[in-house]
């Protein structure tokens, strides 16, 4: 399996009045075609290292990497031109709530022709159909309307396989999806990732999944890391997370309610400062 | 088929929406029309200026005063007197200035055009260097372009019209002839020129008479020009604070991520965002100038609505100023009512509301 995306000592540090602070301290990993996940919690830098995969970290923070290669191509060392012209294309992302994520004075279906005329030309009307079959791929069932509507007129399920679409249209070869569901109904949730599973898959894409959903993750990934304190602690494959060697993933586990067993009290997370050295 | 249907269908609820809100907008700019006039017109039972004394003066005897009181209708019940009132000024019938003789409509159809021509062109430049100017001070936050835009912004805030505005005439037309003196038009053209609408720059550019029109330039541009940097001021830095929310929004990251050029996403996706707020902006602004700057326009001669209600207050022409008050209060209810259709138009969240 060839890599799709090389990640090797990745680091991301914002300077701050207080000093510089680091969220991502030197992570690596690799990606083929396959769906990865990222666990930790909040702060843990999961966001951050999509975010800098993608160069859309703030202008202020510097990052640094041994190597951060897409498909061959040096990430940092390309132009920001260039780099621009990988995202939406070759490589895209989904943001965790559609309700922010999406222009709210765009109708839907124009921001999604949109990310196809950025990066192909093509004339209106086919960029107009391309967006309705896409729309459809998404399981939006009247595509017509939809197109037409704007953000808030639809629900938040809709308005994530528009986010979807939008962002599937100019048909990248890796996707990272950024707590999608986390802003959804439970219910919406499994429809969502159904999709994005389907398409994923069917197109032979590559996608980070990130999340602080540890069983939502295993269920629906290939391979885990878990991250702590901007650190890898450990990377397994999902079927495999039961055999979780480091405290902390198993700590994490720890804290999962299971039918039939009560637990009281809850369980609290130990954090040994050791691991985040 | 039933596609098409269905599209109708939207369409014809959409026009039924907007019809309905602009009835909703109609009610609304009726009552507080009517508000208008009621205040107007208890401010002018109120005040303890007897307009019987106003036009008579006083040895007037007293069989006179009473007469005219007659005429003037002042015996007849406040509800009757109020009803007449509103029946005048809904057909434009203000009463006569005291201190000009004329019927006050005329007078404020002479000085309304002269304010509106001066207030158009300041809110243009106003807005034309304000809003790109906030855009650039937002994206370039920090930077030497926005301590400018701060510095420029602060000058305006704080620096009074009328020193500014002599200041101007002494360097522009005193020193460097560039502009023309305080007036509308040059003497020459004063008895030559007939106006049709009352913005000379339309009216001469309508018949065309070039010359006429390159010198009402000449005399407009620096009040303008003035008028124009103190709503520039205001714009930009509205403007800035808009857009400096709209780019830190998520839809903002998404864009990037689309892989869009930050021109399209400055003024494609966040100005687009930030004009909703900013029409309000504009027009609060438009309005307050519509008002008539009475500093600028005592500094520049210039015979608009501000200048007249002053004088007549001074004169204590109470016919004029309430009539003054009313048409400007009436515009400042037309402004208002643009504001929230354009509004409309410009946010789609509005629509289902």
């Amino acid at each position: 399996m060839s890599a799709l995306l090389d990640v090797e000592d990745l680091r991301v540090t914002f300077p701050t009045r207080t000093g510089l602070i680091e969220a991502v301290r030197g992570v690596s990993f690799s990606l083929g075609r396959e769906r990865l996940g990222i666990v930790g919690e909040s702060g843990s830098g999961k966001s951050q290292t999509g975010r800098a995969i993608m160069g859309l970290t703030p202008p202020q923070a510097r990052i640094s990497a041994r190597k951060l290669a897409f498909d061959g191509i040096d990430l940092l060392g390309i132009s920001p031109r260039e780099r621009r012209s990988l995202r939406g294309n070759r490589i895209a992302m989904i943001l965790q709530d559609p309700k922010y994520s999406l222009d709210p004075v765009m109708s839907i279906g124009r921001q999604i022709v949109e990310t196809l005329r950025t990066h192909e030309k093509v004339s209106k009307a086919e960029a107009r159909e391309r967006a309705l079959a896409m729309l459809e791929a998404v399981q939006i069932r009247d595509p017509k309307r939809v197109f037409d509507l704007h953000p808030h007129e639809v629900s938040g399920g809709m308005g994530q396989r528009a986010m979807i679409a939008m962002m599937l249209i100019a048909g990248p070869e890796m996707m990272i999806a950024d707590e999608p569901t986390s802003a959804l109904d439970v219910t919406v949730q499994l429809d969502v990732l159904g999709i994005l599973d389907r398409l994923v898959s069917e197109r032979g894409m590559g996608l980070i999944f990130i999340s602080h959903d540890l069983r939502l993750v295993s269920s629906f990934c290939d391979r885990v890391i878990v991250m702590y304190a901007g650190k890898v602690v450990e990377q397994l494959k999902a079927s495999e997370l039961g055999q979780a060697q480091h405290p902390y993933t198993r700590g994490l586990l720890n804290c999962m309610p299971r039918i039939g067993f009560e637990r009281h009290p809850l369980p609290v997370l130990d954090r040994k400062p050791e691991w985040a050295a | 088929m039933s596609a098409v249907e269905n599209e109708s269908g939207r369409g014809s609820a959409r026009a039924v929406a907007l019809a309905s809100s602009l009835g909703r907008f109609l009610v609304i700019a009726i009552t507080t029309y009517l508000g208008l006039l009621a205040v107007t017109f208890f401010i002018g039972r109120v005040i303890p200026i007897d307009p019987v004394l106003a036009v008579l003066g006083d040895r007037a005897p007293a069989n006179v005063v009473e007469r005219t009181r007659r005429e003037m209708g002042l015996d007849l019940p406040l509800v009757e007197q109020f009803y007449i009132y509103v029946k005048n000024a809904l057909s434009g019938d203000f009463g006569t200035s005291v201190l000009t003789t004329n019927p006050v409509m005329t007078d404020i159809r002479r000085a309304l055009p002269a304010t509106t021509e001066l207030a158009t062109l300041g809110t243009l430049i106003g807005a034309l260097f304000g809003v790109p100017l906030g855009v650039l001070a937002a994206v370039r936050r920090g930077s030497i372009i926005d301590q400018v835009v701060r510095v420029i912004g602060l000058i305006g805030y704080s620096v009074p019209i009328f020193w500014l505005g002599l200041l101007g005439l002494v360097l522009f037309y005193a020193k460097l002839q560039w502009v023309a003196f305080p007036a509308r038009l040059d003497v020459v053209y004063e008895y030559t020129f007939t106006p049709i609408t009352g913005f000379y720059l339309l009216d001469a550019a309508m018949q065309g008479q070039w010359d006429v029109f390159w010198d009402a330039f000449r005399h407009i541009i620096l009040p303008a020009s003035l008028l124009g940097y103190f709503s520039l001021a205001y714009i930009s830095r509205m403007t800035r604070s808009f857009m400096l929310n709209e780019l830190a929004q998520e839809y903002i990251v998404a864009a990037r991520a689309k892989g869009l050029s930050e021109t399209r996403i400055i003024w494609g996706h966040a100005l687009r965002n930030a004009a909703v707020p900013m029409v309000t902006v504009i027009a609060l602004s438009y309005a307050g100038l519509l008002e008539g700057s009475v500093l600028t326009e005592t500094v520049f001669s210039w015979p608009g609505i501000g200048l007249y209600i002053t004088n007549s207050l001074q004169n204590a022409d109470m016919n004029a100023v309430l009539g003054g008050t009313i048409v400007i209060g009436s515009v400042f209810i037309g402004i208002n009512l643009l504001s929230d259709l354009l509004y409309r138009v410009l946010d789609p969240r509005t629509k289902s509301a």
